[in-house]
């Protein structure tokens, strides 16, 4: 049996870029929900957990099918005023999340 | 060992041990062994032999009990196992369950007594994925290991019907030396099927199959064969875009070094049998430990202060060579089931290491597999189990 857990790379890396119109759906393959126990958001699979950090369990929780990436990009900038280059790093996520199967666009 | 203290025997008390009891994570999964009642009789099955003499399942409401308790100390992933877990008459109440606590549920069945309606039944109910395990991708080899006529078509029928109705879908091949040399047309019959995740995972040898090990252990040549054939396969699925993920699991028999087996002793899996014990692994009651029965301790105890999930937590139990081993904190020695199996003592070098003074009886099922076998199979059924019962 392979391992339950591992954690989510969601380091920024060069896939093709995103645009703010598409609209992220998530993969049926996973769940995704709110895990008291690991007190983090999480993705479940076949056998398989993986834990979300902050950041990315905040995008994925605003991805539903219905909000385009820019969506996301307005309600998050919204809840953190402070951030800076947020945009980038949603769209840097997004596009991480798709090489690893977890939504389509 | 670190945790001396007595037996608890249900009654809450404060364990002297607890401040030495090493740490250890939450039981994420739990694998609900619902029954050991199976329709099949698979000679390489990880039931202990004497199944036969294990009475009394647990109630539907002992079950739900469990399951609230488990998710409460983190447990995630469910899987409904068995035996053959659609025996069950409650299962779908199950489900449901499981569902409404939280868990992604995983029924883990050999298709046999499944059906259209089941699976949208159970869709309903919540359940969150089916793994199908076949024996072979030729019908007769499959008949022949599970001990059934028509196992085959079923198993198709209904794999396909799960890929239908919208599930994730993993299929699960048991690999040894009389199906391994058909692998390609396993992983064709995968893709055909359009699982997502396909697991080509070498037959352990543990229970039937430690039994049947001389006729099950393919030769290493057989093995780099299947590796190679699945790699090409792998490369060429990904060029076409294909995303289905096949993991190919190697028998422990060739490796030099032993798995870190389950993460770790009661660091991460949680098993409860039919009958309500508790186990660190699904092999782990062959050893000769007291293990606690969810019948007489909360999961809190059983997890955090029982005996059993202390035992082999942590390093003080181990012996040389694992104690001074710069590795030890990578595969923990190995597996305890494997090392009491082949040594007759738990607290050894699993033999898969060639660190072990016992790593010889590997090298000799190694030797065995080059010669040819004619012994007929073992099956797992009632009637060969009462004779382990006895013994």
């Amino acid at each position: 049996m392979s391992s339950p857990t591992h954690s989510a790379n969601t380091t920024p890396n060069t896939a093709a870029e995103i645009s703010p119109e598409s609209v992220p759906v998530l993969n049926r393959m996973f769940r995704f929900q709110w895990e008291k126990a690991q007190d983090s958001y999480v993705l479940l699979y076949p056998e398989g957990m993986v834990k979300l950090n902050g950041p990315a369990g905040e995008v994925l929780a605003l991805v539903d099918g219905q909000r385009t990436a820019a969506d996301i990009i307005q309600t998050l900038q919204a809840k953190f005023p402070d951030a800076e280059g947020i945009d980038r790093d949603i769209l840097d996520f997004l596009g991480d999340a798709r090489e690893q199967l977890w939504i389509t666009l | 060992m670190s945790n001396s203290g007595s037996p608890c025997n249900g009654q809450p008390s404060q364990a002297p041990s607890l401040n030495s009891v090493p740490t250890h994570g939450q039981p994420l999964w739990l694998l609900a062994e619902l029954t050991y009642k199976c329709p099949l009789q698979c000679p390489y099955c990880a039931n202990p032999v004497d199944f036969a003499s294990k009475t009394g399942e647990l109630s539907t409401a002992e079950w739900i009990d469990v399951f609230t308790q488990a998710r409460e100390l983190g447990a995630a992933q469910l899987g409904f196992s068995g035996g053959e877990p659609l025996v069950r008459q409650d299962l779908i109440e199950l489900i449901r369950e499981a569902r409404n606590l939280g868990y992604y549920s995983n029924l883990i069945t050999s298709g046999v007594g499944l059906n259209e309606r089941k699976i949208a039944d159970f869709r309903e109910a919540g359940l969150d994925h089916i793994q199908v395990s076949f024996q072979a991708a030729d019908p007769e080899v499959n008949n022949l290991l599970a001990g059934s006529e028509k196992a085959f078509k079923q198993k198709l029928a209904m794999a396909r019907e799960v890929k239908a109705q919208g599930y994730p879908m993993v299929l699960n091949f048991v690999t040894h030396r009389h199906n391994i040399d058909q692998i390609d047309r396993i992983i064709e019959l995968c893709v055909e099927l359009k699982a997502d995740y396909v697991e080509l995972a070498t037959c352990q040898y543990y229970g039937w199959a430690y039994e049947n090990r001389n006729d099950l252990l393919p030769t290493r040549a057989q093995l780099e064969r299947a590796e190679r054939i699945t790699n090409d396969y792998r490369d060429r699925l990904a060029a076409e875009g294909n995303p289905i993920k096949i993991i190919f699991v190697t028998p422990d028999y060739y490796e030099e070094r032993p798995k870190g087996c389950m993460n770790g002793w009661g660091q991460v899996f949680l098993t409860v049998t039919p009958d309500g014990t508790a186990l660190p692994c699904h092999s782990a009651r062959m050893l000769p430990i007291e293990f606690p029965s969810v019948r007489e301790q909360s999961i809190e105890q059983i997890w955090n202060r029982s005996n059993g999930f202390n035992h082999f937590r942590g390093y003080e139990w181990m012996k040389e060579p694992c104690a001074s081993c710069d590795e030890k904190e990578k595969d923990f020695g190995g597996c305890r089931c494997q090392a009491f199996m082949m040594t007759g003592d738990a607290n050894n070098a699993d033999p898969v290491c060639s660190k072990s003074p016992h790593h010889d009886l590997i090298l000799q099922a190694r030797e065995e597999a080059e010669l040819p076998s004619h012994k007929e199979p073992v099956y797992r059924n009632e009637r060969n189990s009462k004779v382990f019962c006895k013994s």
